[in-house]
């Protein structure tokens, strides 16, 4: 942890303190794209990889890049990409040939203004459902949203953890107030990264590098490392051979999202604030959830019983613990720039038991806490 | 030449192949395999990556590290392969629709970057695995399923365009002579650097018989009759030289390579 100590404590924005973590990862290959406002973490990555013996190059275009990361971690290197969202979408078919291929790797989309070229510069969580469905067909969607600098520190130390330990790619979602926000980050960190245990190299002999069931898949021998087998993005068995047996061909689609959901409890991730006994519960992620906290602050401080849940681990979804935050709750306030995307699925989480009031903006200027402190009193 | 084990390079439990009778492709893996011989590559250190389409299949019948990766792309997984582990021998295998239509973005550049992996282009001049479409180099007027009435386009020499972006080794042979063409993958192989080889492979399923070439003999008769040697195409003019297949090697020469860029950058600044 020799990065660490040179780094107490500095100044970063959210895009370094993802570049600077990745390396503390121990992420040694970055390919990538220029695109705003995710371009700090290529430019970061090409002037630090090299000094510890990485590697970074820059692409062609987003789905070279995204191709290139799956082909450096079959090489046995811990790989990221960063892009925002008319690169996230040219990359999802490289994306479902991770998920497919069972392949690690971690996807930074720092999200701006959309659709299209949108609003380049200024700040959306418009990706939230294209980092769930953007691919085609089923598959495991793990999504971790940062809203602070120490958060994004701590979440692309998980997300590597997470990629290995599940073999699938992970989506680290920021958006471009987290992206270029400049905070203090204070290591070693107060709250460390839940991580779980990695497995020693499996034995060469009769390895099945895509064995379906058990708790989680097998590690990834890396090629060149004396076990040839193949890879495919067709559905295959648990060789990796292409199948059209209807039985394996259903087992492997089926693995594939499993595999996350049983870890479902172990992956969320969530903060609370004032959850006990409020009437309104506000819900928010990302940049968003940094004026929640102070609509909230302000809202108690009028005598109101407001409380706050945000997510940090977006998919899989936790719903169990919005449930238990929304125990007492009488109204949700979801507050997102976007028309809604999380406001149908906390909806959906809460049985439509309670109303569900959003409030979103998409004009590119962030949601302010005054602005949500009107919708909490019912004042918008 | 000593005869080369087939098997002990083939995964013979996935043989037959998908490959239609008279489909050049099978002649070419077998060309490539001997070519890997007597390179003296082994299966450990080897890699073959391949793309989608009819080409694509190569890396299932192969018993080496194998990638089957996404349409026109796998060039770019083989960068990620090759710059994270350098020793490796990295092979890819693409088609004229996945290398040069949906992929050339990727080849050009590799190409430029003159990062030491070998792209194989088997090139039928048509999308044989979707049925018969016509591809960037199906021939101006040869008939295709989405070229009715005859391809108005204009083909690409895509082994030009490749020698013109960069790269230190580029040849054109055809699976009609293989002996050349081993002779063409082995240097490809063995040149430090980006090389190229564009192998001109029938398709008498989906080309040949919607254009008066009816059988793979016919096929195979029209490869022998327009091949021409580098060295005598250069008397033809360029007219003379369209429809002819242009074989032997184009380009050779001995750029500094990327990864060894990169890794004297990391010794720059390591020992700084």
């Amino acid at each position: 942890m020799g990065t660490e100590q040179k780094l107490v404590p500095r100044l970063l924005t959210g895009n370094e303190a993802v570049a600077l973590a990745a390396i503390e990862a121990g992420a040694r290959f970055f390919a990538g794209y220029p695109i705003t406002p995710s371009s700090e973490i290529a430019e970061t990555l090409s002037r630090e990889l090299p000094k510890v013996g990485g590697v970074f190059i820059q692409m062609e275009d987003e789905i070279a890049a995204m191709s290139a990361i799956i082909g450096a971690s079959l090489a046995g290197v811990r790989t990221l990409t960063a892009t925002s969202g008319p690169g996230f979408s040219l990359k999802q078919e490289a994306i479902g040939y991770a998920c497919e291929t069972e392949v690690p790797c971690v996807v930074v989309n720092v999200m701006r203004g959309g659709p299209s070229t949108g609003l380049p510069t200024l700040p959306a969580q418009g990706d939230v459902m294209q980092a769930k469905w953007g691919t085609h067909g089923d598959h495991p969607a793990i999504v971790l949203c940062p809203e602070r600098i120490d958060d994004a520190w701590r979440l692309t130390l998980r997300a590597f953890n997470i990629a290995d330990k599940f073999r699938t790619p992970v989506i680290l979602l920021l958006d471009e107030i987290v992206g270029h926000l400049t905070e203090k980050l204070e290591l070693p960190l107060k709250q460390q990264p839940k991580l779980f245990d990695l497995p020693a190299a499996p034995s060469k002999e009769g390895y099945l590098p895509y064995r379906f069931g058990g708790d989680f898949p097998p590690p990834l021998i890396p090629v060149g490392q004396g076990v040839p087998y193949h890879v495919t993005g067709l559905l295959h068995d648990e060789t990796g051979f292409p199948t059209n047996d209807p039985d394996l061909a259903e087992r492997n689609a089926r693995w594939l999202v499993d595999k996350v959901e049983k870890h479902k409890d172990e992956l969320a991730d969530f903060e609370t604030d004032g959850v006990e006994d409020c009437d309104t519960l506000v819900f928010a992620y990302g940049g968003c959830a940094r004026s929640a906290r102070g609509a909230v602050k302000m809202a108690r401080e009028k005598g109101l019983k407001v409380g706050l849940f945000k997510p940090i681990t977006l998919w899989p979804f936790p719903e169990k613990e919005l449930q238990e935050a929304a125990k007492t709750a009488k109204r949700v306030v979801v507050a997102e720039m976007n028309l809604g995307q999380m406001a149908h699925e906390v909806e959906w989480a809460l049985g439509r038991r309670i109303p569900i009031v959003l409030h979103s903006k998409l004009g590119g200027e962030p949601i302010l806490p005054s602005e949500i402190l009107a919708t909490i009193e019912g004042r918008d | 030449m000593e005869r080369v084990d087939y098997d002990k390079y083939l995964r013979t439990s996935r043989i037959p192949h998908l490959w239609c009778p008279g489909c050049g492709h099978g002649i070419a893996m077998k060309s490539i395999i001997r070519a890997v011989d007597h390179a003296g590559w082994t299966k450990e250190d080897t890699v073959w990556v391949s793309g989608i389409g009819c080409s694509g299949r190569i890396t299932g019948y192969v018993d080496f590290n194998t990638l089957h990766t996404t349409h026109g792309r796998a060039i770019a997984f083989a960068t990620g392969i090759k710059l994270a582990n350098p020793k490796l021998n990295v092979v890819v295998v693409t088609g004229d629709g996945d290398g040069i239509a949906i992929g050339g973005n990727h080849l050009i550049h590799a190409a430029r970057r003159n990062l030491d992996i070998t792209v194989v282009l088997l090139n039928n001049n048509i999308y044989g695995m979707t049925g018969g479409q016509c591809s960037p180099t199906t021939p101006q007027g040869a008939m295709a399923t989405t070229a009715p009435y005859g391809n108005i386009e204009h083909p690409f020499d895509i082994a030009s365009v490749v020698a013109a972006c960069g790269g230190n080794y580029v040849a054109r042979g055809t699976v009609y002579n293989v002996n050349e063409l081993e002779k063409l993958m082995r240097q490809a192989f063995l040149k430090h650097g980006f090389s190229f080889i564009e192998v001109m492979s029938p398709c008498p399923t989906a080309f040949g018989r919607r254009n008066k070439l009816k059988n793979s003999i016919a096929m195979m008769k029209d490869l022998k009759e327009r091949s021409i040697s580098v060295k005598k195409a250069k008397d033809l003019t360029d007219d003379e030289r369209e429809d002819r297949i242009v074989s032997g090697v184009l380009l050779d020469r001995e750029k500094v390579e990327y990864t060894d860029m990169y890794r004297q950058l990391i010794e720059q600044l390591r020992g700084s």
